[in-house]
């Protein structure tokens, strides 16, 4: 874990006191609505539906365990008792009240958290793979790149105005499982022939309401040049990225309306003057920064155990599913990691309660050297769990209903707040998701389907990613009335594609029935162990449509 | 739209309150004002280069080439123009003309320039601020001095932080 020294607490101290000011002068009627508007933004605080919204940054998905009995602390405190994780690793509290924003602010500065740049139109918080320093498939540790990242990217004096948000994730590994191709600035880690690192740096991808898959600017990077790189992708953007039509003003739309040649031109033109200026990396520097992230003191764990683990596996048949759905493989033999399933009917999907909050980080504590890793498909990673431990975590787990052996089924929804909470939504969606989660809830049907994202958002923002869900659903409104609309085809990994719209859309109480339709056809096209986007990619849109439409 | 022509009440320089702030902005792109000495638009001020009670307003969306750098060398202030506080180009301009052109004078940002933008404003390398009529100098001075600790590198610092660590330990 990344742990702050003088100088890091001392900025997010500062700028408690900086927000505390800046709410009192906008109470004292000193500062405008729209001119408190972006400075509250930029600390997480938006307006909502019901009320006032805090975003808490997590900086690439990662928690320590008492940074998380933190959190549950200020939810009973500050908010109704829980929160909620979000598709950007980030947890928002839904209930807060505006004027304890500042007391919240300030506890989270003692236990090495702010909310500083989660929402506006600046840097957001850089997010990363889950599995970040433990998969079997990585080249480079990702964590210590986005910390540098974060730095150089919190309250950067340049880029705190920028035409709209802009999101940067990076990948390590040889499976993206960050997305990369769909962020305004994806970074992949890789080793060319020589043995040297590199960075490739991809821009302009995006959902939202023109969704689009980011192009190559360069792909060979030196490390040493990372943040002046990205310096000029970023300078670039802000001056010549639109200004005048909010929904025209992401990178995506200046990358396509340049082309990438012309937009790496102007990068490339523009770096020339930053290169090997002082922000220019260096050995000591990273390896300063992967210091922060060592390999936990792990215990070897003998072949007996490995063995033992197996047998009970093959015994016990509850077990054995969630293993085989929530457990995913280590580079370290004999351990494992083990996705907690934030997904359960009664809530919405990446909800968590206080109490499960400490709880959590209690597990943390004893299986996970005090280390939890938020997903963006809204669960919670315990890292480094060995296997001999996993039968007991798995029972503590059952007890906290976080045990739902359904990780990366179709039950397994990403689901944006929707109409429900946010003001910005045209329909709800925690219902569909619950609906939905009702409908297709036997195990036996869902192990059937193999591995199916299926994506909700209540607009068109697509927070809930739903152009990149193998089936993507949208709420629309149409004259007042909640209408959804479904896609298929989206995936958000190393093919990354976007969603095609099956045509019309359907009623709420519709929606499942149609997804079962959709099913079916899958299931009767299937080739033998054909993933659901595969037969989709094979057979094309026509099927499912004539089925669905009939 | 900004009147014509502005006097400003209150000038930061330099992280004070400015005792005297003479240079009115003109933001009449076809005529020269009658006072002295002026900003006015880039146009206006490279057709009138001789004349040296005049400064250059550069507009956000200023494309900053080389030749136009080493024309603005010749002022001894250019003033940067942020028509909405949430415009940042300005900041960009800013760098680009003390980093890359090492252009020497005073770099000034008029307009809306609110408090709260001031801190960035000052390390992008602006000496001097033009605050809003309607803002509080009092409010100005404090949000300008909030941190003393920052991430980048910028016009003024320029040993990174990581840099620094490294030294300190």
């Amino acid at each position: 874990m990344y742990r702050y020294d003088n100088h890091d607490q001392t900025l997010v101290e500062e700028r408690v006191a900086q927000f505390r000011d800046q709410m009192a002068r906008y109470r004292a009627g000193r500062l405008g609505e729209s001119e408190f508007l972006p400075l509250r933004l930029q600390n997480g605080l938006y307006i909502q539906r019901h009320a006032p919204m805090l975003r808490i940054a997590i900086p690439y998905g990662m928690l320590a365990g008492y940074q998380l009995r933190g959190l549950a602390k200020i939810t009973r405190r500050y908010d109704r008792g829980y929160g909620h994780f979000t598709t950007r690793q980030n947890l928002q509290l839904n209930w807060p009240d505006m004027d304890d924003v500042p007391d919240i602010l300030a506890e989270l500065a003692t236990i090495q958290m702010h909310a500083i740049q989660t929402s506006g139109n600046c840097i957001r918080n850089t997010t990363s793979d889950q599995f970040a320093g433990i998969a079997l498939d990585e080249v480079e540790d990702p964590r210590p790149w986005c910390e540098l990242i974060r730095q150089w990217s919190t309250l950067h004096p340049e880029f705190a105005f920028l035409p709209r948000k802009f999101k940067i994730a990076v990948s390590g590994a040889t499976t993206d499982r960050a997305a990369i191709q769909v962020h305004d600035i994806g970074l992949r880690l890789w080793y060319n022939e020589q043995g040297e690192l590199r960075v490739r740096v991809l821009a302009g991808g995006g959902l939202g309401r023109t969704p689009m898959i980011g192009d190559v600017v360069r792909d060979d990077l030196p490390w040493e040049h990372l943040l002046t790189y990205l310096e000029a992708c970023v300078r670039v953007y802000n001056q010549f990225g639109r200004r005048d039509n909010k929904f025209k003003a992401r990178i995506k739309i200046l990358v396509k309306a340049l082309g990438i040649e012309e937009y790496r031109r102007r990068v490339e033109e523009e770096w020339v003057h930053l290169k090997d200026g002082p922000q220019t990396l260096n050995q000591a520097a990273v390896d300063a920064a992967k210091a922060h992230f060592p390999e936990p003191d792990r215990r070897p764990v003998a072949e007996s155990a490995i063995a033992d683990f197996e047998r009970l596996r093959s015994e016990n048949r509850s077990f054995a599913r969630f293993v085989t759905n929530n457990v995913t493989d280590h580079k370290v033999p004999g351990y494992k990691a083990v996705t907690l399933s934030l997904k359960r009917r009664e809530h919405a999907p990446g909800d968590v309660t206080a109490d499960q909050m400490e709880a959590v980080a209690d597990l943390a504590d004893r299986f996970g050297f005090g280390e939890i890793r938020v997903t963006h498909e809204q669960n919670l990673v315990l890292s480094d769990v060995p296997v001999d431990e996993l039968e007991v975590l798995w029972r503590e787990l059952e007890a906290l209903g976080m045990a739902n052996p359904t990780v990366g089924t179709l039950n397994d929804i990403i689901c944006c707040p929707g109409g429900d909470y946010c003001a910005l939504a045209n329909a709800v969606s925690i219902p569909i998701a619950q609906a939905l989660q009702e409908r297709f809830e036997d195990l036996d049907f869902l192990y059937d389907l193999g591995p199916l994202d299926l994506n909700i958002s209540g607009c068109m923002n697509a927070c809930g990613h739903h152009h990149v869900g193998h089936i993507g659903i949208l709420g629309v409104d149409k004259k007042g009335e909640e209408y959804y609309q479904i896609s298929l085809g989206g995936n958000a990994t190393d093919d990354a594609s976007l969603g095609k719209i099956l045509g019309p859309s359907f009623f709420r109480e519709d929606v499942p029935d149609v997804v079962d339709k959709v099913l079916k056809v899958y299931v009767e096209q299937r080739h033998e162990d054909e993933r659901f986007l595969d037969t989709y990619r094979r057979i094309g849109l026509k099927p499912f449509k004539e089925r669905v439409y009939a | 739209m900004p009147d014509s022509l502005v006097h400003v009440d209150h000038l930061i320089a330099h992280g004070e309150l400015a005792a005297e702030n003479s240079w009115c902005v003109s933001y009449d792109e076809e005529a020269l004002p009658e006072q002295r000495p002026a900003i006015v638009p880039l146009g206006l001020w490279l057709a009138n280069s001789s004349d040296a009670e005049l400064a250059p307003l550069l507009a956000s969306d200023t494309e900053l080439t080389v030749s136009l750098a080493k024309e603005l060398k010749a002022s001894p202030l250019v003033a940067v123009n942020f028509p909405a506080f949430t415009d940042g180009r300005g900041y960009s301009l800013a760098r680009l003309l003390r980093e890359r052109f090492a252009y020497p004078g005073e770099i000034r940002a008029v307009g809306d320039v609110l408090v709260d933008q001031l801190n960035y404003m000052r390390r992008c390398g602006f000496d001097t601020m033009a605050l809003r009529d309607d803002q509080h100098p009092e409010d100005a001075l404090r949000a300008l001095n909030a941190f003393s600790v920052r991430y980048q590198t910028d016009v003024q610092e320029r040993t990174a932080i990581f840099t620094k660590r490294l030294e300190n330990s």
